[in-house]
């Protein structure tokens, strides 16, 4: 199996399963990888509200804090800012055990090679660091891995656990 | 620079707090949760000054409620970028009081850096807060607290502040489960 498999990753068919997961709110900061795909056609869409914020762990903070109101939410951002936030990932999402939903993209990611094969320290750590932190992961090659998405943040609000997909090529519109 | 009792600070917002939903972090923390015990605190928020987007994160999701974060000068300074999140989402209903005393006072009491020179109200005013404000006399603070709390947020007001009467610390409670589930509880009651 290659990283990216054969077939396209439609950011149209990711939103909409972003919405049938009864996610209100998306918090960005702008990632490479799904900026046009992604966070464009989000910020324009009026059945989600965008909160940008200037950090990326502001942003594990806010949707713990939703979580607690009962609201779901998305974290949408970039591996850079991932590793930028894992103080905060690790004391609210993990030890506080809250369900900080994000979705991070690989920016630098090559394609066809899978992220832990990468010649990039920026990629192929990503998911070993997940992994230590026990942070269930879900890699979104096409668009049919698309249909995780809801059933996914279900549980990790039912569970009460963070939960991280990871994109390693930008979806098309 | 002068300064109040922190304990009796806190003392006089929580005559006027109400049933608000309030985040608290560290020092703050500590003697909020002894001055006003309640479910509808929150002192979960990591480190590294997650308060004040606990807050806005609170006052987003529950905006019939009022929010007030007391902050640390030490947390905001590791979330300086928070104030423009803030500011720009805009809360009416988000109080921001940071308790400067200008050291890290849970990590040995070092000074801040800028601790005396730096701003925080004019940071928060260049952010984009409705108003900002310092209040370093416990009268001053007496008399000017129910029209910053009737107000429209978010408010800013900076306590220039030093410790108090010593409290303990109960990082059990603070980093417990059983707080984070009676806060969740208590937020969805009400």
């Amino acid at each position: 199996m290659t990283a990216d498999a054969n077939g396209s990753l439609s950011g149209r068919a990711i939103v909409e399963a972003i919405k049938a997961a009864g996610v209100e709110y998306v918090i960005s900061v702008p990632d490479i990888v799904t900026s046009d795909g992604l966070l464009w056609p989000i910020s324009r869409d009026s059945d989600l509200a965008h909160i940008r914020v200037c950090k990326e762990d502001e942003g594990v903070s806010i949707c713990a804090a939703l979580g607690y109101c009962g609201k779901r939410a998305l974290l949408l951002i970039q591996n850079t800012g991932f590793f930028d936030s894992i103080n905060a990932i690790r004391a609210i999402a993990v030890e506080y055990g809250n369900p900080v939903c994000m979705m991070v993209g690989l920016q630098g990611k090559e394609p066809d090679v899978l992220p832990v094969r990468s010649n990039k320290v920026s990629v192929r750590i990503v998911e070993p660091m997940l992994d230590v932190m026990g942070i269930a992961r879900h890699f979104l090659r096409t668009t049919a891995d698309a249909d995780a998405i809801a059933p996914t943040i279900g549980a990790a609000y039912r569970d009460d656990r963070p939960v991280c997909f990871v994109l390693g090529r930008s979806p098309a519109g | 620079m002068k300064r109040m009792k922190r304990d009796a600070a806190l003392e006089i917002i929580a005559e006027h707090a109400g049933d608000s939903l309030v985040v608290a972090a560290y020092q703050a923390a500590f003697e909020w949760i002894v001055i006003r015990p309640s479910d509808l605190n929150l002192v979960a928020t990591g480190a590294m000054g997650q308060a004040s987007s606990h807050g806005l994160g609170l006052a987003i999701g529950r905006p019939d409620r009022k929010v007030l974060v007391l902050d640390g000068d030490g947390s905001l300074l590791m979330n300086l970028g928070s104030l423009v999140t803030i500011a720009e989402a805009a809360p009416e209903n988000l109080f921001h009081f940071v308790c400067n005393n200008g050291v890290y006072e849970a990590n040995g009491s070092h000074p801040t850096p800028g601790s005396g020179t730096v701003d925080f109200p004019g940071l928060a005013r260049a952010a984009g807060y409705r108003s900002a404000a310092a209040i370093d006399d416990l009268a001053d603070l007496e008399s000017r607290i129910g029209d910053v709390l009737g107000g429209r947020g978010p408010v800013f007001v900076d306590l220039r502040v030093e410790q108090g009467e010593a409290y303990p610390q109960d990082y059990a409670y603070m980093h417990g489960a059983g707080h984070r589930a009676a806060f969740k509880a208590a937020l969805r009651a009400s």
